[in-house]
């Protein structure tokens, strides 16, 4: 392979670096990129339930669930199809707040994120616990968008957005890993932008 | 979206650059010839990355518009977006001959496997990956198998020279050729009803606005929503 493109300079220069490797900052738009009909689901139908692997398997409400302590996160987006957006910031509840409300048992090693739609996606329990997701429902103070998985959509900002599901409806504890949607189409398992894990074998 | 048994996507390789083919005067088709023969699904995309003497790499997603059975030579149709890194790239620098890294095929969700009736719904840009499955169905013979494609004007049309037939419509939203005896309008429910052959499959690309204004047209012509499959973009340089 050619080590470098004929003609390419690149814009390597005052790259920002909270860029990981191989993306771009797609400043003020926010691409839509889903692979489903948008589900409609108004916020008195809402529920989001805890199950498998748990003590006390959950379902809460919507008001319930804004009943809960709050929650913030400011920082990055990153999409494996090369966007990123920076300095966002979302509100919505700690998933740690969700999971002591039911309690993973011992055995509990990973999550399967459901949705109202049949997609789901997987992540090691480790990724989703110690304050590095939430279930949110505001995006820079206004309710989050349907296209953006509206009214509420798991956020995973340390992993490829594809992670953080959109139109979530819950989270089912397994003690073995079971790939989701896009996992299953040989997308990587984990999915760490600054380690580029873009696609199964990266 | 039952998934099938996980196929990882193959390495990058490098590909020539064999044709350059103007389809508007914003999108530009290159054919590409990778070292290792590609074995792609219609509908499925590939990747291409720059790289810059210092190691910086750009790379974007471009659905493959040539059939399966090509497996030599692969086209890929590339809008030029303002300030798109990539896409200016290609549009303005490459040349016949040029080496490019190219990785695919990826993508199994929006794939049409030649086996079922379908309905390929696509705006601007996005009948990339239902050209590739229009193709198919030409070469397999089938009749069940339908394409509208929504664009603003006839120079927005790629592949015009090959679209037009009985199978195929083209939807003009802002100006119509001469003798058009439908108005310039927006996509309609009227435009999509008589391309629902039954049991298809829907397959609908373009923007985001365009995939959600199509998608609930064709729920409402009585597709059910698992019959749809969605392949959405939203600006990407």
């Amino acid at each position: 392979m050619a080590r470098f493109t004929r003609g390419f300079a690149g814009r390597s220069a005052n790259r920002d670096p909270r860029l990981p490797p191989g993306q771009y900052d797609t400043g003020t738009s926010w691409p839509v990129l889903t692979a489903e009909v948008t589900p409609r689901v108004g916020t008195s139908a809402w529920t989001f339930t805890i199950d498998g692997l748990v003590e006390q398997p959950t379902t809460r409400t919507w008001d319930e669930l804004h009943a809960l302590p709050g929650s913030s996160y400011s920082g990055d987006i990153h999409c494996v199809t090369t966007w990123s957006k920076l300095g966002m910031n979302w509100s919505g509840v700690s998933v740690d707040t969700l999971l002591g409300l039911a309690r993973p048992s011992p055995g509990a090693t990973h999550v399967l994120v459901r949705t109202y739609t049949e997609y789901t996606t997987n992540l090691p329990l480790e990724d989703v616990t110690g304050g590095k997701a939430w279930v949110a429902w505001e995006v820079e103070g206004l309710p989050l968008p349907v296209e953006h998985g509206g009214p509420a959509r798991l956020l995973v900002p340390h992993l490829y957005f594809w992670k953080s599901a959109k139109w979530v409806s819950g989270l089912h504890l397994l003690d073995h890993d079971e790939p989701g949607f896009w996992e299953r189409y040989g997308y990587h398992n984990h999915g760490d932008p600054w380690l580029e894990q873009r696609y199964q074998g990266d | 979206m039952v998934a099938p048994t996980p196929i990882p996507p193959p390495r990058w390789q490098s590909a020539t650059v064999v044709g350059i083919r103007p389809e508007t005067p914003r999108a530009k088709t290159f054919r590409l010839r990778p070292a290792e023969p590609m074995h792609h699904l219609a509908g499925q995309y590939c990747l291409v990355r720059l790289t810059a003497p210092d190691g910086y790499t750009a790379s974007r997603s471009y659905s493959i518009a040539s059939p399966p059975g090509e497996e030599a030579e692969i086209d890929i149709t590339v809008e030029r977006l303002d300030g798109g890194e990539v896409s200016e790239f290609l549009h303005d620098e490459v040349e016949l001959g040029d080496e490019l890294d190219l990785r695919g095929p990826i993508g199994g969700w929006f794939v049409w496997g030649g086996d079922t009736p379908a309905v390929l719904v696509g705006g601007g840009s996005g009948i990339v990956p239902l050209m590739a499955m229009l193709r198919h169905a030409r070469r397999l013979g089938r009749s069940d198998v339908r394409l509208v494609v929504s664009v603003r004007s006839p120079e927005d049309l790629y592949y015009a020279d090959e679209v037009v037939g009985p199978e195929t419509a083209v939807i003009y939203t802002r100006s119509a050729p001469p003798g058009d005896t439908r108005a310039p309008r927006r996509i309609e429910l009227a435009d999509l009803a008589p391309a629902v052959v039954p049991g298809a499959t829907g397959y609908v690309c373009g923007s985001a606005g365009f995939a959600e204004t199509v998608t609930n047209l064709l729920v409402a012509t009585g597709m059910p929503v698992d019959h749809m499959r969605v392949e959405r973009f939203g600006p990407t340089s």
